[in-house]
């Protein structure tokens, strides 16, 4: 268990988020995706702290979790207001700010 | 001074044929004004102080105006007579007084005082502008008695008067081109009087702008003089005039030539001075004859230590002048409007003073002398031509004329005295000033000596015809009036200038010349001409017999035949002198029209050149942006992949750089 196999893993999760992010419709699903990225980096801090032998990296997890917390917070409400005004969460119907 | 005089005088008979020489100027030195002198800026003040109560009183002072408007150079005469005889009572090594007013530019280097130079020159100036101009002011008082702006009138006349003073008195370069400006200024107000004739404001402007010609060459010139010598006062300039390189020298002789031609309506500025007689005809006696038209002269006499050291700078103002004599000459015979006839014989005679300017010592004496005779005897007769327009319902034309020798006796003597003063009728004042200039032209030797003689001669001639022409068709022959006319004599207040002037006609060229009065009043400043050959010689002879011809001509055709009321079968010369021999069509081609084209072409490139490239910016970046805006499509997702296909690439340009 080398820290290239965790490494490895967190970058094949990060490609599946970004792949998500990018592919899919549902407003929902993005918001998963972009969970799984922000998991996938939190993984790969964790395997280097450990590799390096200090507690940096699990601090640094501590503040992704954090911000991701408070954008889950901030992305819901936002997906909430839309989905009552348009009834419908698809992202590609939101596109009304162009030229 | 007399040594090297008396020593002219024995060299000149000893070699039959050789040129007798001029003695140049001994060096001036100018001193402190004592006594009465102090206070010449009264000169100034007198009709300084007249203009503004006229012209910023306002019709207020219409009913004593005109008084006021005669009294003030009236006034700076007589302050004028009695400066004059306190310069008698010095000697004449001291007679160059400065008279220091105030500074009036002092920034850095540049120093300039507002002084006034009482010299030999200058007075004799200040005497005939301040006598002559107070009499014609007179005579304005009854020209202009019709008019309802007559106070108006005489506001720039006094003007015009201080702006002349101030010209002459300067003591420098600078304040004489203020003065310059002021005259023409003038000259413009007082052309254009009735400004709702089309005609006189047309002429103003004429006037104004080819003064303007002039006026940039003397302000070069004075530049030229200051970046030279660091200063524009004369005694500055004129005590070391050999520190400047010939060829400066020898430009700013020719620019300040510029400025005269200007002024003095010489050849190739001279097309103003003919529509300059739209204006009143006192305005055409005092600035268009006696004055103003002068100034160039003055600056060129004036000018003198520059002139002495640049052959090639007199050489050109001996042409100007021979070519403007024969020109004003040939333009005059053929004007059928009196005052434009009158004009042309203005610009003959200038041409005289200028063609004596150029010779040197040898000829300022007899220019400023002739200058002097020639303000008596043109003024009387433009008066003279006033009188009858006045009488005759403002009718100018000669052809409608005639006759009026007996129905205006004190103005037909008048014009007759100045009649033979000015074609050089032994002893009135022409045959004086005149023949001396004729005669230092021969005694310049060489060709140019003699091709310069030679026109003047032939100048004479044509002067005596075109004068006689004048004479005949306005004082004598068959009536040919209107039949609404009725003339008179003029009143009192419009003869006695007449009287006077005529009196000036007939006998100021004998006060001067004989017993060498002037030539030893003005020599020790500006250098004395070689002693006088007797007053008749093969030249005056020569010249008498021309005008004799000259008159013996017009005679014949004016005298004895019905002066034709329609213009006779067109010609070349009976087409090209009443055109004033194509100097207006000579503007218009080489000057106007180049212009015309220079603006346009002006335009044009300020239209497209400039302002298309500016608008070309602006419509290249507004078509840029039109283009860019259409990657905002709304579409969010392409956003995202934006975003991540930058991000990939920073990644890879990190590893690339190799952090």
């Amino acid at each position: 268990m080398t820290p290239s196999h965790f490494v490895a893993l967190a970058a094949i999760l990060f490609v599946i988020g970004a792949v998500g992010v990018l592919v899919r419709r549902n407003a929902m699903v993005i918001f998963m995706c972009v969970e799984l990225m922000l998991n996938a980096a939190n993984l790969a801090f964790v395997a280097f702290a450990r590799q390096h032998g200090s507690l940096d990296g699990q601090v640094i997890a501590f503040f992704v979790m954090v911000v991701a917390a408070a954008e889950v917070v901030v992305g819901l409400a936002i997906l909430m207001a839309i989905f009552r005004a348009r009834r419908s969460a698809s992202v590609d119907e939101a596109n009304l700010l162009k030229y | 001074m007399t040594g090297s005089l008396a020593a002219a005088a024995v060299a000149a008979p000893a070699a039959a044929r050789a040129v007798a020489h001029a003695v140049a100027a001994p060096a001036t030195t100018t001193l402190p004004a004592v006594g009465v002198q102090r206070s010449a800026w009264l000169l100034l003040v007198f009709p300084l102080a007249g203009a503004a109560i006229l012209l910023l009183g306002g019709r207020r002072t219409n009913p004593f105006g005109h008084i006021v408007g005669v009294a003030m150079p009236a006034a700076s005469f007589v302050y004028g007579a009695i400066a004059f005889f306190a310069m008698l009572s010095y000697p004449a090594s001291q007679r160059s007084r400065d008279v220091h007013m105030f500074t009036w530019i002092a920034v850095g280097r540049f120093h300039v005082d507002a002084g006034l130079l009482l010299d030999q020159l200058s007075i004799s100036f200040v005497l005939l502008i301040t006598g002559v101009g107070s009499l014609i002011h007179l005579f304005a008082v009854g020209y202009m008695s019709h008019d309802p702006e007559r106070r108006r009138f005489f506001g720039y006349m006094n003007l015009f008067v201080a702006s002349m003073l101030l010209l002459v008195l300067a003591n420098n370069f600078l304040l004489l081109y203020a003065g310059w400006e002021g005259v023409g200024l003038a000259s413009y107000l007082l052309i254009g009087f009735w400004q709702f004739k089309p005609a006189a404001a047309v002429a103003a402007k004429k006037a104004f702008i080819a003064n303007r010609v002039g006026d940039a060459g003397l302000s070069v010139a004075i530049m030229l003089m200051f970046a030279t010598f660091g200063t524009v006062s004369f005694t500055g300039i004129f005590s070391r005039p050999g520190a400047a390189g010939n060829g400066v020298l020898t430009a700013i002789g020719l620019l300040l030539l510029l400025g005269a031609c200007g002024k003095s309506a010489q050849v190739p500025l001279q097309s103003w001075l003919l529509d300059a007689m739209e204006g009143p005809t006192p305005v055409s006696a005092l600035i268009h004859a006696a004055t103003m038209v002068t100034a160039g002269v003055y600056l060129i006499v004036r000018s003198a230590p520059i002139f002495d050291l640049s052959q090639n700078a007199r050489l050109a103002v001996t042409i100007v002048g021979a070519v403007t004599l024969l020109f004003g000459a040939i333009i005059g015979s053929a004007k059928d409007d009196i005052k434009k006839a009158l004009a042309g014989s203005t610009m003959s005679q200038i041409g005289y003073m200028t063609l004596a300017a150029g010779l040197g010592p040898a000829g300022y004496v007899f220019a400023i002398a002739h200058l002097i005779a020639h303000g008596f005897f043109k003024a009387g007769l433009f008066l003279g031509a006033g009188s009858v327009k006045h009488e005759m319902n403002d009718e100018v034309d000669m052809r409608r004329l005639g006759g009026l020798r007996t129905i205006m006796p004190i103005t037909f003597v008048t014009f007759g005295i100045g009649y033979l003063a000015i074609i050089g009728v032994p002893p009135f004042s022409g045959f004086f000033t005149k023949d001396p200039i004729i005669q230092a032209a021969f005694d310049k030797g060489g060709t140019s000596g003699a091709i310069l003689g030679t026109a003047a001669l032939i100048g004479a001639g044509i002067t005596g015809f075109y004068m006689t022409r004048v004479m005949l068709m306005t004082f004598f022959g068959e009536r040919r009036w209107d039949e609404k006319a009725h003339p008179h004599e003029v009143p009192p207040v419009m003869t006695s200038p007449m009287v006077v002037l005529a009196i000036g006609s007939a006998g100021a060229g004998a006060f001067l010349i004989l017993a060498n009065r002037y030539v030893n009043f003005l020599g020790p400043l500006v250098g004395f001409p070689p002693p006088a050959r007797g007053l008749f010689n093969w030249i005056s002879g020569a010249t008498l017999a021309l005008v004799l011809v000259g008159v013996a001509i017009a005679w014949a055709m004016y005298g004895r035949r019905p002066v034709p009321a329609v213009a006779p079968a067109a010609s070349f010369p009976r087409t090209a002198a009443p055109r004033a021999l194509y100097g207006d069509a000579f503007n218009e081609s080489v000057l106007m029209r180049p212009g015309q084209w220079l603006t346009r072409l002006s335009v044009y490139f300020d239209n497209r050149g400039v302002d298309g490239l500016v608008n070309s910016l602006a419509a290249g970046v507004g078509g840029t942006s039109g283009r860019l805006r259409r990657t905002q499509t709304g579409f969010v997702r392409s956003y995202a992949l934006s975003m991540f296909v930058g991000a990939v690439l920073l990644v890879g340009a990190f590893f690339l750089v190799g952090i």
